[in-house]
């Protein structure tokens, strides 16, 4: 009886995670099974189940669509120069910040340094198509002074990825640097009374006590991070780029956009976003195991 | 701890100075575009503005606030926020309890935790999630906004660990005094975690404002827009057309400027407005979320 009564004590728990295991059946599960669109020739109109099967027809359609590896290479490129200033940045930002003795200035550029990322792409890249504008952008016109011709930020494919770039690291490097602060202020103070009686100067107490002590949750970061590789950034990228900067901004998530929902290839759609989800599927592992090994990283 | 040399002294201006900088460089756009909504179409379109209104006129702002889609767009949005922040909030906290138990106490914990766990590592996709979304019937209604993403699965994680650190005793206690589950969640686990929760609440909040994906694509009719979706469409619409060089700077002299700069300066306005609470909780949020032993 008391086994009885212990069985049926857990019943709240299992109606308490109800309705979210329905919801997420619904919405994440059930889209899983959808991979198989990408084996079919799909029309909306017959369904998953009345549509015909091609095989791998449609992945190799998505090998000789024209350009399909300046996708990969741009989605590629842009994403891992974002990870590794987005990583380097505010690193140097939280040392610098960590000099400042004035604990109120401190806190002011601490507040001003992550508005932005609490902004969406869309008013950013409002924002952005204003100022970077070639006729009246601000930007533009303070290159000016300097005798610089205008420079077409958004639509010169120069230019397009190195904008996007810096842009992101502009709107998100406030948020890693309060983190990388954070681990600065964990670091025992004695560490540096001791470097200083050894003869450490500011400097070296910087590279040998400071860095060090951030080291675990650089690594650790950085390491997460990895599995950000096909991330470039669609929210962004979406609403910056124009057909004028395909050729160095089209990455693999506006590619299944437009193949997808501006051009109803539904198949050959999912079979690219299948693509991109079984690679990030491997690095995500990956990067979770290796910090897990390394640095004990779990995340629940 | 350092002596206090020139080189120091010449370094300490230096790092103000960059600093400094750097903090206006992270809020002038904004200003910039703040002071263009408030100037003359003709000192806008001129480019005679920085930082300061020229001509000072509040028209922008009339136009705006006298266009129908935008006020209704905006309601949209108010439903949204005020809907999808309320069923997201209920499941974290419904899902982030159980899991927080230890697998001796309840045995489906580790399952369950993987089941929401693996939405993380793998998805279906853009289009198969659309078609899903489809086939159950919700399109072009406020319930395709809120709940394909009803459950936050990282900030699931975020509370259940924020759960977990809180002392076991006081639970026991509770049952001792006859309290269920519902009861130690409701009377124990909830008021202890307020801050957390606050945190995770403004988020919640922040990332319904700001969402506009869904709504461009689960939305048939731009009647039923919401505001970031509305904007979205506005003010990168150049952008979407190719348009060469010259074109574009034809476009860009037309009086809309000042309009689109209202636009913006509107839309980020609530972000704006709870930023000062944001900011109180974000440190904690993200060192809780990153940051763990």
């Amino acid at each position: 009886m008391a086994q009885f009564a212990r069985k049926f004590r857990q019943i709240p728990l299992h109606l308490m995670l109800l309705p979210g295991v329905i919801l997420v059946f619904i919405y994440s599960y059930l889209p899983m099974a959808g991979i198989a669109i990408g084996f079919q020739k799909f029309m909306p109109s017959k369904g998953m189940f009345g549509s015909k099967w091609t095989g791998l027809d449609n992945l190799h359609y998505m090998l000789n669509m024209p350009g399909i590896g300046r996708v990969v290479f741009n989605t590629i490129y842009i994403a891992s120069m974002k990870i590794a200033l987005g990583q380097i940045f505010p690193i140097v930002i939280a040392l610098l910040l960590n000099e400042i003795v004035r604990q109120k200035f401190k806190k002011i550029v601490q507040t001003l340094i992550y508005l932005p990322h609490f902004l969406s792409w869309i008013i950013l890249g409002g924002i952005l198509v204003d100022i970077l504008s070639p006729g009246q952008g601000i930007v533009n016109q303070f290159l000016g002074l300097f005798g610089v011709k205008p420079i077409y930020f958004l639509g010169d494919n120069d230019w397009f990825p190195y904008t996007l770039v810096v842009t992101d690291i502009w709107k998100e490097f406030g948020f890693n640097t309060i983190v990388y602060l954070a681990a600065l202020t964990a670091i025992n103070p004695s560490l540096y009374e001791a470097a200083y009686m050894d003869g450490a100067g500011r400097w070296k107490q910087t590279w040998h006590v400071t860095l060090p002590g951030m080291m675990p949750i650089i690594v650790l970061l950085a390491t997460l991070s990895l599995g950000n590789v096909l991330n470039a950034g669609f929210d962004q990228v979406f609403n910056l780029y124009g057909p004028a900067v395909y050729e160095s901004g089209d990455i693999i998530d506006t590619l299944v956009y437009r193949t997808g929902l501006v051009d109803m290839q539904y198949g050959v759609a999912t079979i690219v976003g299948l693509f991109k989800s079984v690679v990030s599927l491997i690095l995500i592992s990956v990067s979770y195991w290796t910090a897990y090994r390394f640095a004990n990283y779990r995340i629940f | 701890m350092y002596a206090y040399t020139a080189g120091r002294r010449a370094f300490e201006y230096a790092n103000y100075a960059f600093l400094t900088l750097l903090s206006l460089a992270c809020i002038f756009p904004l200003v910039h575009v703040l002071a263009i909504s408030f100037s003359s179409s003709s000192a806008a379109t001129a480019g005679l503005v920085t930082f300061w209104p020229v001509g000072f006129t509040t028209k922008s702002y009339q136009y705006i606030l006298d266009d129908p889609s935008f006020i209704r767009s905006f309601g949209i949005t108010l439903e949204r926020v005020a809907l999808g922040t309320a069923i997201n909030m209920v499941l974290t906290v419904l899902i982030a309890y159980p899991l927080s138990k230890e697998a001796r106490q309840f045995k489906f914990r580790t399952v369950y935790a993987w089941y929401f766990v693996f939405t993380i590592l793998l998805s279906g996709g853009l289009i198969p999630w659309y078609m899903t979304i489809k086939s159950t019937g919700i399109m072009d209604s406020i319930w395709a906004l809120v709940l394909p993403g009803a459950v936050p699965v990282f900030n699931v994680i975020l509370l259940l660990n924020f759960f977990r650190g809180l002392p076991k005793e006081l639970e026991e206690s509770a049952f001792i005094d006859g309290s269920g589950y519902w009861g130690a969640l409701w009377r124990i686990y909830v008021p202890l975690s307020m801050p957390s929760l606050a945190t995770i609440l403004l988020f919640t909040i922040v990332g319904h404002w700001n969402a506009w994906f869904d709504g461009l694509i689960l939305m048939n009719s731009p009647a039923n827009y919401p505001l970031s979706t509305y904007l979205q469409t506005i003010l990168t619409k150049i952008n979407m057309s190719s348009l060469s060089t010259d074109q574009m700077k034809a476009l860009a002299a037309v009086s809309d400027r000042t309009a689109k700069a209202a636009q913006i300066f509107l839309g980020a306005l609530p972000i704006l407005i709870v930023y000062p609470f944001l900011q109180r909780f974000f440190v904690k949020g993200i060192v809780m979320g990153s940051v763990k032993e």
